[in-house]
């Protein structure tokens, strides 16, 4: 079913890729200049597969796939950690349907449910909760996953299930923060990176003002940029226009749903239940410094980590593996050695595989398949 | 993982705190409006819902275009799928009403 009938106007596109190839064309001053943007959001990762954007731009634009998708940055230890309060008969363990074929170094989340765990996915951690006070007598853990685009539902959740004294829920919590991860890739001294498109709906949230160090003291331009294709384009045309104009600035293309200032009812519920943590290990980048949230000791009783034994797991990737060089944009999937064959979108060896959102799955998906399609249709019968 | 929906809210819970009644497509469903703080939500309003809680509130131009969106990317099957699977709609259920 669409919602709605007509939904792209090939004028508006045609007329913004045409703008592109004339602001990325050589002038005298950048005589054959390429072009490296990052879109930091998985969301414009998928996005940009599905349509083809990158078939749309001249080849001196170059679009590098960014850390922004929640469920391929976080560790497998941590996957692990939290699979491990599941194996008591007592706890029932709930997340987001995206971390289900994640695998740990023991399995997925779906492999325990195979095994006879309550393990079961919610949409929101308000049925998380729900299912506390439905089954008292159990303990209830969410996995929570996600930028700041989900962390202020989790603090919600943490302030209701304080309020109403329900003790039988608790969160094992793994948000991260989206700007440290923006600065270890600009700190990264394999990385050359011209602009960024910004992530959209962790913009609803912090706003735009959090990226003006991105502009000001890396000189980077940032457009904060919806998911459409259009508004793709028109965010790779702003950051055109500001290279060109040799400025770096923040600008909003997405401003139909973000406030310049973000959501302030969202930040002080963040603020009440979680603070930052000195550091958390992502996936393929290492350890980052105040790059994910806690629980305030105000709210331990609520606290996985704190309240159970958590074993504390760290698993190093499989060798072959190369998740975290296409994490950083430094390899593009299909360079990596198990893409498309001891990895794919049915047996992932990488979380990049399982996310709609991962770069790689979305490759595999969308220009993997479509490049065989042509393979096969070019071949003789 | 970052999928906002767009929905129009049709029902405002006055038992519930912080609860209204949305609609996408036919399909209704509770949603948390807690993180709209100072800007509560009145009947006709257009939000963006993620995770099952309203983020910001939008013109209905603008939830038109999000809209767009979504069906453009495909994920208007996906995004239905999350609305029909919040669960914790039970005052909207018919003989389940008035549960919480």
């Amino acid at each position: 079913m669409k919602f709605v009938d007509e939904f792209r106007d090939p004028a508006v596109i045609g007329h913004a890729v045409s703008e592109i190839r004339r602001l990325a064309g050589p002038s005298l001053a950048d005589r054959g200049r390429h072009y490296r943007f990052m879109e930091v959001c998985g969301g414009h990762t998928h996005a940009i597969y599905r349509f083809g954007i990158k078939d749309l731009l001249p080849p001196n634009i170059e679009l590098v796939h960014g850390p922004g998708c929640p469920v391929c940055v976080l560790p497998m230890g941590r996957i692990d950690d939290g699979l491990s309060l599941a194996k008591d008969s007592n706890f029932i363990f709930t997340a987001f349907g995206d971390m289900m074929r994640v695998p740990g170094a023991c399995g997925s989340p779906l492999q325990h449910r195979a095994r006879g765990m309550d393990i079961r996915v919610v949409y929101s951690p308000s049925d998380a909760l729900k299912i506390a006070e439905r089954n008292p007598g159990k303990e209830v853990i969410f996995f929570a996953i996600g930028f700041e685009t989900t962390a202020p539902s989790t603090a919600l959740i943490l302030m209701r299930a304080k309020a109403k004294n329900i003790f039988n829920f608790s969160v094992f919590c793994n948000h991260v923060t989206i700007i440290p991860a923006i600065r270890a890739i600009l700190d990264s001294p394999d990385m050359r990176i011209d602009a960024f498109i910004g992530p959209g709906h962790v913009s609803t949230v912090i706003g735009c003002r959090p990226y003006e160090w991105v502009a000001k003291k890396e000189n980077k331009p940032i457009v904060v940029s919806g998911f459409e294709p259009a508004d793709i384009l028109q965010s790779i045309v702003m950051l055109l226009q500001q290279l060109r104009g040799h400025e770096a600035k923040v600008e909003n293309q997405y401003k139909r749903a973000v406030p310049w200032e973000g959501n302030r009812s969202a930040l002080k519920a963040m603020a009440e239940v979680f603070e930052i943590r000195p550091y958390f290990e992502w996936r393929g980048m290492g350890f980052i410094s105040q790059s994910a949230l806690r629980i305030r000791e105000s709210y331990a009783a609520w606290d996985a980590e704190r309240r159970f034994q958590v074993p504390g797991v760290r698993v190093t990737d499989p060798k072959a593996a190369q998740c975290g060089e296409v994490l950083k944009g430094v390899l593009k999937p299909p360079q990596c050695k198990l893409f498309g064959r001891e990895c794919t979108p049915e047996q992932p060896v990488g979380a990049l595989m399982v996310s709609s959102e991962g770069s790689c799955a979305a490759y595999y998906n969308y220009d993997h398949r479509r490049s065989e399609a042509l393979t096969n249709i070019g071949a003789p019968a | 993982m970052c999928l906002a929906i767009p929905a129009k809210i049709v029902e405002l819970l006055a038992a519930e705190e912080s609860s209204a009644v949305v609609e996408l497509a036919g399909v209704r469903r509770q949603i948390d409006t807690g993180l709209l703080g100072d800007d509560p939500p009145r009947i006709g309003d257009w939000v963006l819902i993620h995770v099952g809680f309203a983020m910001s509130k939008i013109s209905a131009e603008q939830a038109l275009d999000q809209l767009q969106a979504l069906t453009v990317l495909g994920e208007h099957e996906a995004a239905l799928e999350e609305i029909r699977g919040y669960e914790f709609n039970q005052s909207t259920s018919g003989n389940e009403r008035g549960q919480t």
